[in-house]
């Protein structure tokens, strides 16, 4: 099984490897060491290995993943898992800005907490954040499903479309249009099933968590506020 | 872009090697900003002397202009020259007299201070760090800066850190909206500036509100309110230092602190060389709070 230290081996050429590989390659699991937090590390991943990442990373770390599974011992830079489609990024410490934005699909766990705009604009994601996430998290989000075990900061929610935001703390405040909703079968299903893929269910219950949403206010252009243009 | 790193030393047997570390930090940092580069470290003082860091583009220029720095005061002030920089250390009582003879002669001052010495040039930054010998600088605290030029030209003039007052210096990455009018209060209340740079308003907030008796926390609250627009700061004063981004985090800010250090970066790759980092408390500093450490 590769071992890659990128104090030895140009990160391109790491990441190019990790793109040649066939969905049927027996090069499954990918150690990499002295990451050094580095940017784009593993990114564009379309293969099911599992790519485990001994330190800390920079930006964007396993964006556009595919089917991969990408661990990080350390924390993560801005965007990690920017984008992603399917598969799942472990960050055992904590994420800055942006974790999971525009992502797809997948599973993104952050162990420790994750800063500002957590799953900005997520289009269907599933994110777990063991920790808190900071301020205006889940901005314009689509689709989706946001678990936070612990507090969530300012806007939460700010001018979403859909998805689902479960927070178990305190929320310091909802942004336009986000409120906070009775927790209906499917969404405690919905819940359940992201809890138990994130390997959780020992730890938590859905019954601990509040849901919040859109309102679905902003959905249309209300005539009232004509005067205002 | 820019990037901007910090270094303040907790444990005295690390302060030898302030200058090499901050040093590796601004050369990882120039993917950030390669176009100039800048820094301030806090060195040894000597009682009842200031140290006047000025700069003129001809280094011959310094040595004629601090042999006559000398007859104007009665005096042989102690001088070093580093490249086209200048430091001399004169009496307190002289400071003013010594600016005016630098200025007269068409020196620049950089920076003035007991502890504090400025050095900045265009080019990438590891150039910048081997021109003034930065490796080999030693002292309690520095903090430093790298630019991409985005609004105004790429000249020294423009480089960061920009120091309004004695021993105070600050390193910024963003761009501040409402500089204009702040610094038309500031230039109300006495200060002058050298430039129409934004950060240099920001530098010239805080030595407002010190010199009013705020301490350098109290005075990065107040700049809160006062500032308008996208900022991570890093400030140095005499025995202090701290940070500070925007109430919306919109640039990057990552730390470190262990026993012997507490460290700064734009990105966590420049502090990935920091000694002992693998055990450090690694953070990032929340929007709208400010951060400071003062050595007693």
């Amino acid at each position: 099984m590769p071992v890659v230290d990128l104090a030895m081996v140009p990160l391109r050429s790491l990441n190019a490897d990790l793109h040649k590989l066939p969905q049927n390659t027996n090069e499954t699991h990918w150690t990499i060491r002295n990451p050094g937090g580095k940017h784009a590390l593993a990114v564009g991943l379309d293969a099911p290995v599992t790519v485990e990442i001994e330190g800390h990373v920079g930006y964007y770390c396993g964006g556009m993943n595919k089917e991969a599974t990408i661990v990080v011992t350390g924390n993560a830079g801005v965007g990690v898992g920017e984008n992603m489609m399917s598969g799942e990024i472990r960050i055992k410490g904590d994420a800055s800005q942006a974790a999971g934005a525009t992502g797809r699909g997948g599973l993104l766990v952050i162990e420790g907490d994750a800063s500002a705009r957590c799953g900005i604009s997520m289009k269907g994601i599933d994110i777990v954040v063991k920790g808190s996430i900071g301020p205006m998290s889940a901005f314009m989000a689509q689709e989706g499903n946001l678990v936070v075990l612990g507090d969530a900061g300012e806007a939460l929610g700010d001018s979403i479309y859909e998805a689902r935001l479960f927070v178990r703390g305190a929320v310091r405040s909802l942004g336009a249009d986000c409120v906070e909703k009775p927790m209906e079968a499917a969404d405690r299903a919905a819940l359940a099933g992201v809890i138990a893929r994130a390997g959780l269910s020992d730890d938590v219950s859905p019954d601990e968590f509040k849901l919040y949403g859109s309102a679905r206010t902003l959905y249309h252009f209300h005539v009232d506020n004509a005067s205002a243009y | 872009m820019c990037g901007i790193v910090g270094l303040f030393i907790k444990a005295p047997e690390l302060e030898q090697d302030l200058g090499r570390l901050l040093s590796a930090m601004l050369e990882t940092m120039s993917d950030r900003g390669p176009d100039s580069a800048g820094f301030a470290i806090y060195g040894a003082d000597k009682a009842d002397l200031v140290k006047l860091t000025l700069s003129h583009s001809d280094p011959a220029a310094l040595e004629r202009v601090a042999g006559a720095l000398d007859t104007h005061l009665g005096y042989p002030a102690e001088r070093t020259i580093r490249s086209n920089h200048l430091i001399v250390s004169v009496r307190r009582a002289d400071e003013e007299r010594a600016r005016a003879f630098a200025t007269g002669a068409g020196l620049r001052v950089v920076g003035a201070g007991k502890r504090m010495e400025i050095f900045k040039e265009v080019g990438l930054p590891i150039q910048v760090a081997e021109q003034f010998g930065l490796a080999g600088m030693s002292g309690t605290h520095g903090i430093g800066h790298t630019r991409m030029a985005t609004e105004s030209a790429v000249t020294t003039n423009g480089a960061h850190p920009f120091s309004t007052g004695r021993d105070q210096c600050l390193v910024h990455n963003g761009s501040l909206s409402n500089h204009n009018s702040v610094r038309r209060e500031l230039t109300r209340e006495g200060l002058s500036f050298e430039t129409e740079n934004d950060s240099e308003v920001a530098a010239g907030y805080l030595t407002w509100r010190m010199r009013e008796g705020a301490s350098l926390r109290e005075a990065l609250e107040e700049s809160l309110k006062a500032l308008d627009g996208f900022y991570t700061f890093v400030v140095g004063t005499e025995n202090g230092f701290a940070v500070l981004r925007d109430p919306v985090s919109c640039k990057p800010a990552v730390m470190a602190e262990t026993r012997d250090y507490v460290a700064f970066g734009s990105e966590y790759r420049a502090l990935a060389g920091l000694p002992g980092i693998e055990s450090a408390h690694i953070f990032e500093p929340e929007p709208a709070k400010v951060y400071a450490w003062e050595r007693a």
